[in-house]
């Protein structure tokens, strides 16, 4: 697995001009496969609108304990994106008054900007229904200063979501580096210890899953209860929901799938397993993604390939939920993968 | 002309034979899918027969299959070689239990 990321490699893909090429050529060009949106528009829906904003999705930077092979962030300990002050004033500005329920923080590790914990507390007062942080657990373990995580979040009633991609740690190791599974396990002991995801508690964690390798999730819940199985009886751990995720073809998974000669086989899958019904309620359609600078996007991948909104209003200063209602929703061929099967997003499978 | 008789991407051009026959095709494949659909056997348990079968049969485009069904499963690679012993199991089996046959004759003709 990479020690770097793209960025740090100066490898071509970390530019997402290169990646849209990849994305848009080949066997899109020549008519092998289709285009995302011809396919689309042989469904029902005919095509993405934005339907009432339910989400709003808030990357506070690319910096990363972790290098993951298959981030779709290239976020790593080499990035220094990191969201300010100024930027975060804006947006909760944005959170006092938007409509939507849920407000999600991802990053990176969201734990690592220095200023998160102040942000978690103002934006705590704004009264979302469902605050989330996705963290990786690994950080919760990666130094001192982060070992009370677990009571800061509970504190806030944060709900947790956080990534382990098997529940054996050869295949996690394999993917998000060595040590990370029993890191993960120990983070997640810390996490159940003060309530999250135990019985009859309030508070939630929830676990994603996405395969290490070239391949697509299976069935959500058929996972899940294995998952549920291993964890208990090896562990005596406790979650909600496992949330499975297909990994999209982009950014450092992209990498991966050239290198490996995986990437048509894998394009060809994500085609074939198109399901209408999933079109319907992809992410996109609920959400907004807001960038550590501020930019606004259809989704965390379009954030990554660098494609705003197309709207007159593209950033978090000039926010306006109305005006970005009305927007189109900006598709190239990476967007199969949300669509795959039952469908993927960052709350799991959507049929 | 490709030089050789298998080609990887070959596989997902697997549904294209319906185009030479329709009608048989078309009852292939739904057969092939209900088969495969869980009943008294889970699709998992299925899946790994079927990886088993690949191996016996020789066939590498299900091999590739089956590996990646299993992958998707969560199937883990003791349970796919495990699987692939219990293919060799029988096919081994197959090819010792003719040394009967081999006896018997030998018996019969000897004097």
């Amino acid at each position: 697995m990479p020690v770097k990321s793209l960025a740090a490699r100066k490898n071509d893909l970390s530019n997402p001009v290169k990646q849209l090429e990849i994305l848009n050529n080949g066997i899109f060009k020549s008519g092998e496969l289709p285009y995302f949106k011809d396919k689309v528009a042989s469904t029902p829906t005919s095509e993405l609108k934005p339907k009432k904003l339910e989400i709003l999705q808030l990357n506070l930077g690319y910096m990363c304990n972790q290098t993951c092979s298959h981030c779709h962030v290239d976020a790593g300990p080499d990035r220094k994106e990191i969201m300010t002050v100024e930027t975060m004033e804006q947006c909760l500005e944005v959170i006092r008054k938007t409509g939507a329920h849920t407000l999600d923080l991802t990053g990176g590790a969201p734990e690592m900007n220095p200023n998160f914990r102040w942000f978690v507390e103002e934006a705590s007062k704004a009264g979302i229904q469902d605050f989330i942080v996705r963290s990786n657990l690994t950080i919760i373990r990666a130094n001192k200063k982060y070992f009370d995580l677990p009571e800061f979040f509970k504190k806030h009633n944060v709900h947790v979501i956080s990534s382990l991609p098997f529940y054996k740690r050869e295949k996690t190791d394999r993917q998000r580096g060595k040590g990370v599974f029993d890191k993960s396990i120990e983070a997640l002991k810390m996490l159940n210890s003060v309530g999250y995801g135990r019985e009859g508690s309030n508070l939630k964690l929830d676990l994603v899953y996405n395969p290490s390798g070239a391949f697509l999730p299976t069935n959500q819940e058929a996972l899940e209860k294995d998952f549920k199985k291993a964890l208990k009886e090896d562990f005596d751990i406790d979650f909600n929901q496992l949330f499975a995720i297909t990994n999209l073809p982009i950014s450092r998974f992209l990498e991966y799938l050239i290198a490996s000669e995986n990437y048509e086989d894998y394009m060809y899958a994500l085609v074939e397993a198109f399901n209408p019904s999933a079109v319907e309620n992809v992410m996109c359609t609920n959400t907004l993604s807001v960038s550590w600078d501020g930019w606004l996007y259809d989704c965390d991948f379009n954030q990554m390939l660098g494609l705003k909104v197309a709207s007159k209003v593209t950033h978090i200063k000039d926010y306006n939920e109305e005006v970005l209602q009305n927007r189109d929703i900006i598709i190239s061929q990476h967007c199969y993968g949300c669509t795959a099967g039952a469908g993927s997003s960052c709350q799991g499978s959507v049929t | 002309m490709s030089k050789t008789y298998y080609d990887p991407a070959d596989l997902r051009k697997f549904g294209n034979i319906t185009e030479w026959n329709e009608e048989l095709g078309k009852k292939f494949f739904d057969y092939y899918n209900q088969v495969f659909e869980a009943g008294a056997l889970s699709a998992r348990e299925k899946s790994l027969i079927a990886l088993a079968v690949s191996h016996v049969v020789q066939c590498p485009y299900c091999i590739d299959a089956y590996t990646k069904d299993g992958l998707q499963r969560g199937i883990e690679k003791e349970e796919m070689m495990e699987a692939v012993h219990v293919g060799a199991a029988i096919k081994g089996g197959a090819t010792l239990v003719h040394g009967v046959q081999m006896m018997n004759k030998y018996d019969k003709l000897s004097m």
